[in-house]
Formats: C-alpha cells, sequence, structure tokens
C-alpha cells in the first residue's frame, strides 16, 4: 500500500479535525484526542452537500469517538462513518495512519 | 342510531370547557354540537385579559389547543350569535337565517358589564373591561390620551386601572363605597389598599357618587360628583359591576331570577329539562357567581350529566380570590367581614411596610371562617386550606399570620397535613390524591403534571402548591430530581458554574479529569466553553478551548448552508461612519460578498471563503471595526432609535447610551445569545420591550426591561425598576447579567430563564436591587473583571500566526474549496444548489 504523508500530527489540535484535499477527494482529519489517534472520513455533510465535516465538534460516547456535523448536528462514528440519527446516510472512510508524527493516507 | 344534536350557546371560558369535558368523556363522534360564538375569536382567557396589553396576541389568551374544533367535529359559528329560541320546536336561530336543531341546549352567555345610566354616559370615550375588542378600544384612545378614570373600585375596576397606568395616561378610580374593593375586604384593608395604591401613582376618590358626565375644558371629558366638586380626564373605563346575559333565556320562556340570572337547580338544569345554563349567565340559589372556578365545576356537572344521565350536584363554591392588582397582592377568603354569628378577629397591621392581615374564626376558635390580606398574600394557599378543609386551628391562630421572628414559630399546614382529598387547584377542581398518582404514574416534572391533570393551568394560583406537593410525593417514591448535562458530567449548568469558579478550574480537560468521565460531547463541550469564557475570559481559541467550540465560534463567523460564513463588524447602537461603510463596501466588492442590512441595525457579508476570512478582517480592522460576535452566545448589539440627538419626541440620548452599554457588555459569553434595544421615549421605536435588555428613556431616567424576546416565541419584557440614572441602571444591568450567567441553564434564554424562576421578576428584583441573597458585591466585582478583559477576538486571532492556518480550506494545499459557488440574484448572488453546481476536481498541488 502506498501511503502519502498529508501533515503533521501537530497540525491538529488535539480534540479538533481539518481537511485535506487526497485524490482529488475533501477527507476530513480528526484528532479526537491528544494521542497519535486519528481518524477519516468524508468532508461532504451528506445532508447539506457541503465541505464542512472536519469542522464539527467530536465526542465520545461509550468509549467510541463521532464527529456531530456543524450544519445540521447528525453525528457520524469516526471508526465506520455510520450516521448515529439516520440509519440511510453514512461517510465514506478511508484508510489512515500517523507514521513518524506525520498523518498519511492511503 | 341518531346523533344527540347539541347547541352551545356562547363560546366563554366556560362553554369552551363544557365542551373540552364533554369530549373527554364521551368522545366527538357520538354528538353533533354545533356552538354559536358571537365574539369573533374563539374562547380566550378573560381572567388574565390584561396581559393583552402586554403580549398583544390573542393566541397568546387563547384557551383553545390547536386543531380542536377541527379534530372533533364540532361546528363553530363564529361572529354568529344565537338571536331566537323556539323551544316547542327544539330550534335555535341567528339573524344570518340559520337555524339549527338541538336535542340538548346549553346556555352558557356568560354576562355583560352593567353601565349604570348616570346622565351622560353614552357619549364618545367611554368604554367598559370585558372583552379584547374593548381592550383594542381603550389602547387606542389612550394613545391620544393624557387621562382616563375607572369608575368602580371593585376587583374587575382595580384591574382596568392598572392597564391605564400601563398604558401610561394619568389614572384615577372612583369608588361609590367609601373603601375599594368592597366585596372582598374590610374597612381597614381597603385603606390600606387605597395608601399602596396611591404610593403608585393612581389617584383614588372614594365615597364619591357620579352625578353627570360632561364635555370637559382642559380635558375631553368632566365628571360632576353629588359633592359638586369635579373632575376632568380624556375618557372613561366603567367597571360598576356585571349583569348575567339572560334576555334571550327570558325571551324563550325561560325562569329568570328577581334581579336577573337563569336560575338552575343542583344539576345546573333550568326550568325547561333540556336547557342547560352555566356560567356566569346562570343563578344558583339566588346566588351568581362572577369567577371562573364555579362556571368550570357547572361545565363537568352538565357534561356528565348529558353523557351518563347522572352527575354529581352543584353545590355552591368558594368565592375566595388572591391577586395581584396594580402590582399590590390582595387575598380575601370566606366571611371576610365577620358576618358569622360569634364570629371573632384576630388582625395584624403593619404601617411602614403597608401590611394588613385579618383571620376571621368561629365562635370557639377551632375554624377558619374567612380572611383578608392585603400588601402580602404568601399566607394565602395556607389559609385557603385550612378553611375549605375544615382543619382545626392551632392553639393560638394569630400565629398563622404573625410575621415569623425567628426560631420555628411557622404553624403552617404544609402539604403533608393536607388530607388527600383537598383541592389543590379549585379552576380544575384537582385533589391532592390526583396529583400524587399523576407523580406516581411517572409525570414527575411541573410541566408533566401540568399536562396531565390540567392543575395549574387556570388562573395559575396554585401552581406553588402543586410544586409542593409534586416534591413531596417524589421525596416519598426516593426518586432524585436531576438535570445532568449529558452523559459525561452529572450536574446541570448551574452545578458546572459554580464548580468552574469556586475551585478556578480553567480548562475543560482540568474540568472533566476532576468532575467527569470520558471524553466529552458537542453537548457539553460548548457548555463548558461558555462557563468557562464566563468566568475567565480568555481568548476562546486558545489552543485548550478550540476543541469546545462550534465552528462559528472557531472560525468567527457563522457557517452557512454551503460552507462559506458571515462578515459582521460591530457597529454600536447602530451607528457607522461615511469612510467605515466605505471600507465595508470594499471588501464586500473586493471578495465578492453578498450584502445586506441585517435584523440587527449593522451591514452583513455573506458568502466569504474561510480561507478569506483572516484577511478580510486584517481589512475592516485597520479601518477601525472589531467583531461584531454574532456567531457568538454572548451579546450581539444594542438596537437604538435616534434618540433626543435628533428626534423631535425623544427625552434621552438612546444611542449614546446604547452605544456606550454595547461596549461595556460586548465579548464575555453568556449561557445564550443576548440582545439589547435602547428607546429615547415611550413611542419605543427600538422596540426595547423585545429584547433581553430593554430601556425606555422616561422624563425622570430610564425604565429598564428585562427578559423580553423576539423570534420564533416573542416574549415581552418584564419591567424591572423604573426612572433610574445611569450608575443605578448600569448597576442594575451587571447585576442582572451576572445573576443570568450564574443560574442559567445550558442555552437558556433570559425570557425562559426568567419563566423557569419562581417569583419570577420580583425575585430577581429582591436580589439584584435590595440584595436578598447577599450577591450583589461579588456579582457586581465579577462584571467588572469581565469589562476589563475585553479583547477583540479577530484582532487577537490575526496577532496569532499558528491561528492562521486553521482557515485554509486544505491543510496540505492552497486551493480554495470548488464546491463554493454562486448563482446571481437580484443584482448580488446567492449559493448554488446542489443541482445548479458545475462539477470540478480540485487537482493537487
Ligand atoms: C378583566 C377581567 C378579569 C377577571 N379576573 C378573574 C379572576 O382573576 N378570577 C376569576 O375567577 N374570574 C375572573 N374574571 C371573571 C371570569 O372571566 C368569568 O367568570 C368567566 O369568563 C365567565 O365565563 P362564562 O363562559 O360564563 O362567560 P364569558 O367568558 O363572558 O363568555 C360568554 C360568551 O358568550 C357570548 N354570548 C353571549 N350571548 C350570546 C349569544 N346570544 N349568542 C352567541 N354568543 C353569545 C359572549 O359574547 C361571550 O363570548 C375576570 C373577568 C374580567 C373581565
Ligand atoms: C443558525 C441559525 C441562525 C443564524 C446563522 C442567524 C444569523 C443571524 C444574523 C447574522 C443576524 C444579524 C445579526 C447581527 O447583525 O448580529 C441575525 C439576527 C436575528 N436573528 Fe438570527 N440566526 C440564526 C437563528 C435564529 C433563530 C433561531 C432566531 C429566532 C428564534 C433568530 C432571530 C433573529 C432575530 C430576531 C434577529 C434580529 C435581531 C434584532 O434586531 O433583534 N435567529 N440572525
Ligand atoms: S422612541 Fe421616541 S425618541 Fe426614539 S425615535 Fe421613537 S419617538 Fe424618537
Amino acid at each position: 500500500m502506498k501511503w502519502t504523508t498529508i501533515c503533521d500530527l501537530t497540525d491538529i489540535f488535539p480534540g479538533t479535525g481539518v481537511c485535506a484535499l487526497h485524490k482529488g477527494e475533501h477527507v476530513a482529519l480528526f484528532r479526537p484526542l491528544a494521542d497519535e489517534t486519528v481518524y477519516a472520513v468524508s468532508n461532504i455533510d451528506p445532508f447539506a452537500d457541503a465541505s464542512v465535516m472536519s469542522r464539527g465538534i467530536t465526542g465520545e460516547k461509550n468509549g467510541a469517538f463521532y464527529v456531530a456535523s456543524p450544519l445540521l448536528k447528525q453525528r457520524y462514528l469516526l471508526a465506520s462513518g455510520e450516521c448515529m440519527d439516520d440509519e440511510n446516510a453514512a461517510l465514506k472512510t478511508y484508510k489512515v495512519r500517523v507514521h513518524d508524527q506525520k498523518i498519511q493516507l492511503a | 342510531m341518531q346523533k344527540q344534536r347539541i347547541v352551545v350557546i356562547g363560546n366563554g371560558m366556560v362553554g369552551h370547557r363544557f365542551l373540552e369535558e364533554l369530549v373527554a368523556k364521551a368522545g366527538s363522534d357520538q354528538y353533533e354540537i354545533t356552538v354559536f360564538c358571537e365574539e369573533s375569536k374563539v374562547a380566550y382567557d378573560r381572567v388574565h385579559l390584561s396581559s393583552y396589553f402586554s403580549h398583544h396576541t390573542v393566541e397568546e389568551l387563547s384557551l383553545v389547543k390547536p386543531g380542536f374544533y377541527e379534530k372533533n367535529n364540532i361546528q363553530l359559528l363564529l361572529g354568529e350569535a344565537a338571536s331566537i329560541i323556539n323551544p316547542e320546536e327544539k330550534i335555535v336561530s341567528s339573524k344570518t337565517g340559520r337555524m339549527v336543531a338541538y336535542d340538548k341546549l346549553v346556555f352558557a352567555t356568560g354576562s355583560f358589564s352593567f353601565v349604570p345610566p348616570i346622565k351622560g354616559y353614552e357619549g364618545t370615550d367611554t368604554f367598559v373591561y370585558r372583552t379584547i375588542d374593548d381592550l383594542d378600544a381603550i389602547e387606542k384612545c389612550a394613545r391620544n390620551s393624557k387621562s382616563g378614570v375607572v369608575i368602580g373600585g371593585g376587583l374587575l375596576g382595580l384591574e382596568a386601572a392598572g392597564a391605564l397606568k400601563a398604558l401610561g395616561v394619568e389614572t384615577h378610580v372612583i369608588e361609590r363605597a367609601p373603601m375599594l374593593m368592597a366585596e372582598q375586604l374590610d374597612q381597614q384593608g381597603g385603606n390600606m389598599l387605597t395608601r399602596k395604591i396611591e404610593s403608585l401613582g393612581v389617584k383614588v376618590h372614594s365615597g364619591k357618587n357620579t352625578l353627570e358626565i360632561t364635555d370637559g375644558e382642559q380635558a375631553r371629558k368632566r365628571l360632576v360628583f353629588d359633592n359638586d366638586e369635579t373632575l376632568e380626564v380624556d375618557f372613561i373605563v366603567f367597571s360598576t359591576g356585571i349583569r348575567p346575559r339572560d334576555r334571550l333565556a327570558r325571551l324563550s320562556g325561560l325562569e329568570i331570577g328577581e334581579r336577573g340570572g337563569i336560575v338552575i337547580n343542583d344539576q345546573c338544569l333550568t326550568s325547561n329539562p333540556d336547557v342547560f345554563a352555566i356560567g356566569e349567565c346562570a343563578l344558583w340559589n339566588n346566588q351568581v357567581f362572577g369567577l371562573v372556578a364555579p362556571g368550570y365545576k357547572m361545565a363537568k356537572i352538565t357534561a356528565e350529566r348529558i353523557v351518563t344521565g347522572d352527575s354529581a350536584e352543584f353545590t355552591g363554591s368558594d368565592m375566595s380570590a388572591k391577586l395581584k392588582l396594580l402590582g399590590v397582592d390582595v387575598g380575601g377568603i370566606g366571611d371576610a367581614h365577620g358576618r358569622t354569628k360569634g364570629a371573632q378577629s384576630y388582625v395584624y397591621q403593619n404601617e411602614p411596610e403597608q401590611v394588613y392581615k385579618k383571620l376571621v374564626v368561629s365562635e370557639d376558635g377551632k375554624r377558619l371562617l374567612g380572611a383578608v390580606l392585603v400588601g402580602d398574600t404568601s399566607d394565602f394557599d395556607n389559609l385557603l386550606q385550612l378553611k375549605l378543609n375544615n382543619i382545626d386551628l392551632p392553639e393560638s391562630p394569630e400565629g398563622l399570620i404573625l410575621p415569623n421572628t425567628g426560631g420555628d414559630s411557622s404553624v403552617g399546614v404544609g402539604v403533608d397535613a393536607l388530607p388527600d382529598t383537598a383541592t389543590i387547584c379549585s379552576c380544575f377542581d384537582i385533589s391532592k390524591q390526583q396529583i400524587a398518582e399523576a407523580v406516581q404514574a411517572g409525570h414527575t416534572d411541573m410541566a408533566a403534571i401540568k399536562a396531565e391533570t390540567g392543575a395549574g393551568t387556570g388562573c395559575g394560583g396554585c401552581v406553588q402548591l402543586v410544586g409542593q406537593v409534586l416534591n413531596a410525593e417524589l421525596l416519598a417514591l426516593g426518586v432524585e430530581v436531576k438535570n445532568n448535562l449529558c452523559d459525561h458530567f452529572e450536574y446541570s449548568r448551574q452545578e458546572l458554574f459554580h464548580i468552574i469558579q469556586v475551585e478556578k478550574i480553567r480548562t475543560f480537560d482540568e474540568l472533566l479529569a476532576k468532575h467527569g468521565s470520558g471524553h466529552g460531547c458537542e453537548v457539553c463541550k460548548p457548555v463548558v466553553g461558555s462557563i468557562l469564557s464566563s468566568c475567565w475570559n480568555e481568548y476562546i481559541l486558545e489552543e485548550s478551548h478550540a476543541k469546545l467550540h462550534d465552528t462559528n465560534d472557531v472560525f468567527l463567523g457563522n457557517m452557512q448552508k454551503d460552507g462559506t460564513y458571515s462578515v459582521i463588524p460591530r457597529m454600536p447602537g447602530g451607528e457607522v461612519t461615511p469612510e467605515g461603510l466605505m471600507a465595508v463596501a470594499k471588501v464586500a466588492r473586493d471578495y465578492s460578498l453578498y450584502t445586506k442590512v441585517t435584523g440587527a441595525q449593522r451591514i452583513g457579508l455573506f458568502g466569504a471563503h474561510k480561507s478569506d476570512l483572516p484577511e478580510i478582517w486584517r481589512q475592516l480592522i485597520e479601518a477601525g471595526f472589531e467583531t461584531g460576535q454574532a456567531y457568538a452566545k454572548a451579546l450581539r448589539m444594542a438596537k437604538t432609535c435616534v434618540g433626543s440627538t435628533w428626534c423631535r419626541y425623544g427625552v434621552a440620548d438612546s444611542v449614546g447610551l446604547g452605544v456606550e452599554l454595547e461596549h461595556r457588555y460586548k465579548g464575555f459569553r453568556t449561557p445564550h445569545k443576548m440582545k439589547f434595544g435602547v428607546s429615547g421615549c415611550t413611542r419605543e421605536c427600538a422596540e426595547a420591550q423585545g429584547k433581553d435588555i430593554g430601556i425606555i428613556a422616561t422624563d425622570k431616567g430610564w425604565n429598564l426591561y428585562v427578559s423580553g424576546n423576539g423570534g420564533m416565541r416573542p416574549r415581552h419584557g418584564d419591567l424591572l425598576a423604573s426612572d433610574l440614572d445611569k450608575e443605578a441602571l448600569v448597576r442594575t444591568i451587571d447585576r442582572f447579567l451576572m445573576f443570568y450567567i450564574r443560574t442559567a441553564d445550558k442555552l437558556q434564554r433570559t425570557s425562559v430563564w426568567m419563566e423557569s424562576l419562581e417569583g419570577g421578576v420580583d425575585y430577581v428584583r429582591e436580589v439584584v436591587m435590595n440584595d436578598s441573597l447577599g450577591l450583589c458585591k461579588s456579582m457586581d466585582k465579577e462584571m467588572q473583571s469581565l469589562v476589563d478583559s475585553y479583547q477583540c477576538e479577530w484582532k487577537t486571532t490575526l496577532d496569532r500566526e499558528a491561528q492562521l492556518k486553521r482557515f485554509n480550506h486544505f491543510i496540505n494545499s492552497d486551493q480554495q474549496d470548488e464546491n463554493v459557488q454562486f448563482v446571481a440574484a437580484r443584482d448580488q448572488h446567492r449559493p448554488a444548489t446542489s443541482v445548479e453546481r458545475i462539477a470540478m476536481t480540485p487537482v493537487e498541488a
């Protein structure tokens, strides 16, 4: 698998997200804690069709992290992209890792 | 089987209650129901009629749940009075020629205001006080009047006088008897009430009989009294009693009392076995009841009888009343005058505090017969329960009305002492047991109890008592009342505020470690972020805070539906210079921003790319602007009218004050957004009474209204204080805001907060003006520290290199978001819909 370096881990404040451009797609990268945990899902809000997901607030429920859309507040699990409020919606997920303090997407 | 046909004449409070009872008991498909409603509005709450002057919406007063008539297939004939009844054929008809046949007929025609035939009474500028239409007419007249008089100093007359006072005209009350409210009060009580009311600026003329009304010289009308004295005013409101509307019943041959009223028996039946009469038009045992509770009882009995052929009997009703007239608390219970044989009384009178209380007890001193309370009605519920339930009085009954002088001298009947059968809500006849059962069935808060039982939704007088029963029952059930923020904190916002303030906690992570669990969520993060700002007022995007805030706060603009942001610089009080306008115009043109004047008296620029925000703001700040915080739960703006500097009516400089206040309170976060308004005179062009803080200039200073609201659920502000000088005004606002910040629930506007406080604005006044909780000193200090620590968030952001990186759309590319596209609209542009958008793929650098 070929990994592309996107940015430094420290470019993302703990608890927030950023948007990356990867193979022509908008990818939201989240760093829910101050450690090396990173998630990657599509940045496009399926309801509003706008590139905004990385700007949502992250939350935790029973140990699982999710993001709430900054527009209409639907919540999506970061690990699977599943929408917690509407079973017909989901965010695409991407393979992501932290390597040498750099965030990389496959 | 043919459906039974029921016709109701009158759609007032009691007529409507009858329909609700009927439908609840039998379902509407059993009956064909027709209602003649003379007024052009469906049933509304006459008891709270005066509140119409502060809300002005018929909806607010309506008693009808949305869709009630449609859902139950009730034919409601609005604006159509029944005019002829043919009792042989059982047909009711109206002037339109409509004829409706009935099997059962119910009169609920209420009463009319009686106007004594004083010479000259029928001219213009004379009114009565009974319907919404009456109020509309009075208000219209008051607008071009300086003074008004209410003839009649009874309960309704004083209510009307309160309304005139609130409309801002010089107000007089004429009473023929030597005292006010002769029905409910004794002489001393009446005198005390007179003094209190006069101290509020209403002139009371008692013991005066009006002989004639003529044209005036200084004002439009002149009243001539029996002692030859005169009084000139611009208009007159009669409140000289009510008379049952029994004309139609009389014409159709029903038995009518000697002094009016449709005679009914204990089943509410008239002299015709198919015709009932209920409410104020009915005469039972030679008595007409001018209150709503007995009417509601009659409605219930009648509905029951029609449905089951059987019912409880009407056995009269208690005529006790607790009211607030012109801001003065007044209560009368039972035999206030001590007319019962052998009755003895106890009196407590406190001149300095203008409180008068009297107890009337039975000859043996064991039973309460009646009571009078003026200036302090806190004992009312207690006393009423003692009387209604025939509870044994304590050894020294005077203890019931003496002030608590330390020690445990309270001899009240706490709810525990009440029998299960005690009536708690007399409007809906709800007993203690019914409330307890509702709690046991899982209705564990006030709103649920109200919805389930109806208790407390009538005149509202029993709400406190209902609350006590609720709490006692919850306690008995071992239920702990909780208001947790979310899974991560077992505390309410108020509790977290207190913890953060007392323990001087500065970050979310510290709070979570000490008092929470897990990692937080979109509910608790913004709330804690807001509290931290309210307490310490640090730059909200410090690395430790950035994750807490909604995107609007993080990028310091409101995110629009396409992911772009709005740019709204502060224009304090709505002021902006030509140079300022030019600077705004320049960025709008350079960055193609849609431009609009917002609802908040300033200019909004829409459709800015996130990545352009720093440069746009750099230019605006250079031109002297600062952030308008249109994105924040904080003070938005102070809306002002042009005020005395330019306006020929203005009595004070509303713009100057608005600018000053906007600068004082800008910046720090509050539980929800806040809007201020300042008007330069009573014309109220700034609509300040619809704002969280509303200020209106008077010729003596400033009137301060609080907790008003516009938006989805409009609310007129409550008058917190009058005629303040500027120093007192600012001090009072300081404390009001701090008290709100300290005690509001999450995302609670000041209006909802106010409604959640027991005691409402009176309670808040005690706290912020009389320091009843001893908080004022610390609140003053806290507010000053918030004011002193202000910074423009956009300026701080631009000064920090690390912050700017966040504004790029992509972390790994300088390209902008290609999904943001516009189409032309009315000489400007709007976001393209997804269909209109042209597909584009950004190319990686
Ligand atoms: C300002 C004010 C304050 C009050 N405060 C209190 C209080 O604090 N506590 C309290 O208990 N009570 C209070 N009352 C009294 C209370 O409002 C009345 O007791 C109650 O409204 C009586 O209800 P009702 O249905 O009998 O009459 P209403 O509510 O008067 O309704 C009668 C309706 O019948 C209509 N009607 C009459 N004739 C016909 C016809 N031929 N065809 C069709 N329709 C007809 C009338 O237009 C009217 O709409 C107050 C009243 C007023 C005016
Ligand atoms: C995401 C939702 C919302 C956005 C983005 C938004 C945005 C705005 C903006 C930009 C302004 C002008 C503000 C200024 O100049 O400071 C404004 C004003 C206003 N907004 Fe909203 N708003 C939102 C929700 C609401 C809601 C829910 C209500 C009512 C319940 C509301 C009621 C008002 C009112 C009444 C004004 C006018 C202010 C005044 O003159 O009193 N807004 N809003
Ligand atoms: S409120 Fe009074 S002072 Fe202000 S603009 Fe209106 S009329 Fe003039």
